[in-house]
């Protein structure tokens, strides 16, 4: 083949290429989904891990609350924290998370020691809208929850058994309670 | 712990499984034999011939299918490039988001023509639809379809029979193979992966961002990218975003679908050849080397950090992981992504702890040998395989041979060339960001971190890897060098394997004698082991001790 004729091939590829995978096969995954899976392929609120707030943008103690976010829980500009294993600033983030927990959680969980802390409340997670928390986590949150709302602990932690995913076929990955789907069920 | 092991084994038993199946498939798409889906796309095919005007009974030497490479992802790059500077001009959800700065643009083409898939942007805030799907998703399939045209061809040449004389010179037609690759292997397996990750809750719309979220066609995207080991992801978070990977089972699916074609192609390789113990062998050696890597990340991050020691944290390093994966599918996610050139990320590797950090690092320093990318991978390895038999023959005193055929003075000079091409561009670039002012800008950590940064950005874009520290982030110099080194880590070898196939392709093939020195033992596996580390990590091994080695060894924060 001569270069030339080459240079014309790959035009004709790129271009019919384009067409094909660029365009025809998005639309065609794109009508497919949308028919079959409706507002799943618009994208579920229940994966996206948010704050309930009160007025005052203060975290809701009424709510389960989410891990902490490098993003301030942004939906829609997503970036990692980047912290280091061995930064001084990490180890000072990590120092104001635990109080921050401890100031929420103490005085429904008397006696919370730092050990007792998930390590998942103190971390920010890699999504930064992480809609799971750890069933350590929730544990101690149900405690609040239900002192604030004037319930029986056991109904909180009852939702908090139905709104628990496990593992997927129990082998692969972790098990997580969903705050979101959660938070909704337990309403205002 | 236990319950960490069984899904790591469990998922490494389903990539062995599909291996004889995908790649026995594979074996019949790049012989041109007919394949079960021949009766449907059979006729798609001929008809992209014809608009092609390419006749595939015409093969092609060495020189003729390196050309078609080149003027191809030349076109591809052209058009990528300008696609993205004219966003303004987009049909479908532009979000208003203005042309991409042309340093930026530069490093973006390059980055997705050679199936690297570096971003130094974030997709949600910096794409239009139209960029990501008609631009950024296309080379997705692409520049995987070119690496196993590249597979191929290096396969057809060590296993043609007859040497000397003329349809021994050709290894078969770029055009064809990239076709067959393409419609075959690549858009069958994305369609179905596609809509089973929909079903998990992977978002596939066009219908724009909306009440904060940010959506658009992703699934179509994530299937492809994780396919053809490319990564870019759609979100800047790329797989660690629930609406890319929502559920387990799409972190499954995902790793699966990274790993099939790479894995599968070492049985391709076997069943094309006449010898499948060959492709097990390979398969064997780069099992074992990820296997190694897997423990190692998974061990180091079942601890926190020194960070979290010293203020009080206890438990394992969740530090930019999500619960669902946990630290064991985002540790079996970092290893899966680093030997293969996948470079998604469900997890932030910056996060990771220094010896956690150390492993994609030494994974990439393999040359992405070890399982790597789609097809870019086996003929990365068989340069290693070359370069064992090389050293086994001079150990045992006889001219080398490979499959029947003489290794010689010409062979080993390209092969080494090969092999040291990708090492060289890394430290060139790595060294220029760290001895001038110019990489400075792009670093955000201090001290052996930021060290650290610099040196994973230019492995990882020269081996056409794609992950990051992500706290690197790209000035003008950062484009345009990593840029430059991913079109380099590419192009060169390709050439260079080319090169290695025309030249095997013409030998005359002698049959085994009882001195050869048989290379699908376990014996030989050991050497290849040997090599692939000597000469892929040792290279790196100062530099792996500046950065990730000096923070491991430091127990308290900086």
């Amino acid at each position: 083949m001569r270069p030339g004729r080459d240079l014309t091939t790959a035009a004709i590829a790129i271009v019919l290429f384009t067409g094909v995978l660029g365009i025809g096969y998005p639309l065609a995954i794109t009508a497919v989904s949308q028919v079959a899976f409706g507002a799943r392929a618009d994208g579920s609120r229940d994966l996206i891990g948010t704050p309930r707030l009160t007025a005052a943008k203060r975290p809701d103690p009424a709510f389960f609350q989410p891990r902490p976010s490098a993003t301030g829980y942004s939906a829609s500009a997503t970036f990692f924290s980047n912290r280091g294993p061995n930064a001084a600033s990490a180890r000072a983030f990590y120092r104001h998370a635990l109080a921050a927990y401890h100031a929420r959680e103490d005085r429904y969980s008397p006696g919370l020691t730092d050990a007792d802390v998930p390590v998942d409340a103190v971390t920010t997670s890699a999504s930064g809208v992480d809609p799971h928390i750890s069933p350590a986590n929730a544990a101690i949150q149900a405690r609040r929850v239900a002192a604030v709302r004037g319930i029986a602990p056991a109904r909180v932690l009852a939702l908090v058994a139905a709104h628990t995913d496990g593992r997927f076929l129990g082998v692969f990955g972790e098990p997580g309670v969903n705050v979101q789907a959660l938070n909704r069920a337990l309403g205002r | 712990m236990g319950q960490g092991i069984l899904q790591i084994a469990l998922f490494c038993a389903l990539v062995v499984a599909v291996v004889p199946l995908l790649g026995g498939y594979m074996a019949r798409v790049f012989s041109g034999e007919p394949t079960f889906l021949g009766a449907v796309l059979g006729p798609v095919e001929r008809l992209t011939y014809r608009l092609l005007r390419v006749d595939c009974a015409q093969g092609q030497g060495w020189k003729a299918y390196a050309r078609s490479v080149l003027v191809f992802s030349l076109a591809g790059w052209l058009v990528l490039f300008v696609i993205l500077r004219t966003q303004a001009l987009h049909p479908f959800y532009t979000g208003g988001r203005p042309a991409v700065p042309w340093d930026l643009s530069f490093n973006t083409a390059s980055s997705f023509v050679t199936n690297t898939n570096w971003q130094f942007y974030g997709g949600e805030t910096t794409m239009t639809y139209f960029s990501q799907m008609a631009g950024l998703a296309v080379q997705n399939f692409l520049s995987a379809a070119v690496g196993l045209a590249v597979a191929a061809a290096l396969i057809r040449a060590l296993a043609a029979r007859r040497g000397g004389d003329a349809p021994g010179q050709t290894i078969g037609n770029f055009w064809q193979d990239l076709v067959r690759a393409t419609l075959y292997v690549l858009l069958p397996i994305a369609i179905v992966a596609a809509l089973v990750l929909v079903s998990q809750g992977t978002v596939q719309t066009l219908g724009g961002a909306a009440g904060g979220l940010a959506r658009g066609p992703v699934a179509s995207q994530e299937a492809i990218k994780q396919l053809g080991t490319n990564g870019g992801g759609f979100f800047n978070v790329n797989s660690a975003y629930p609406f890319e990977n929502p559920t387990q089972l799409s972190n499954l699916l995902e790793m699966f679908l990274i790993l099939c074609i790479p894995a599968s192609l070492t049985a391709t390789y076997g069943r094309i050849v006449g010898n499948r113990r060959e492709g097990w062998a390979i398969f064997g050696v780069m099992a074992l080397l990820f296997v190694v890597s897997v423990a190692v990340v998974f061990a180091a991050e079942r601890h926190g950090t020194p960070a979290q020691h010293a203020a009080g944290v206890v438990g394992a390093n969740l530090e930019g992981k999500d619960i669902r994966f946990g630290t064991t599918d985002s540790a079996l996610w970092t290893a899966v992504t680093t030997v293969t050139s996948a470079g998604a990320v469900n997890a932030a590797l910056e996060s990771l702890t220094a010896i956690g950090g150390l492993v994609p690092m030494v994974d990439m320093a393999y040359g992405e040998s070890v399982f790597g990318g789609v097809g870019t991978g086996l003929y990365t390895m068989l340069m290693y395989v070359l370069l064992a038999v090389f050293i086994g023959g001079l150990m045992v005193g006889r001219t080398p041979e490979y499959l029947g055929r003489k290794i010689e003075a010409r062979e080993i000079r390209l092969v080494s060339l090969a092999v040291l091409a990708t090492p060289l561009i890394a430290l060139a670039g790595a060294g220029a960001a760290l001895a001038t002012t110019y990489g400075a800008p792009s670093i955000h950590a201090s001290g052996p971190q930021g060290f650290s940064e610099t040196l994973y950005a230019y492995l990882s874009q020269a081996n056409n890897n794609g992950s990051a520290f992500a706290g690197y982030t790209g000035v003008t110099f950062a484009d345009v060098v990593g840029g430059l080194a991913m079109l380099a880590g590419r192009f060169v070898p390709i050439v260079l394997v080319l090169a290695v196939a025309g030249s095997l392709a013409g030998k005359r093939v002698a049959p085994a004698g009882l001195g050869t020195l048989r290379t699908d033992t376990a014996t030989f596996g050991g050497l290849l082991v040997g090599v692939v580390v000597l000469v892929g990590a040792l290279t790196f091994f100062p530099a792996l001790l500046l950065g990730p080695v000096v923070q491991g060894l430091t127990g308290r924060p900086l």
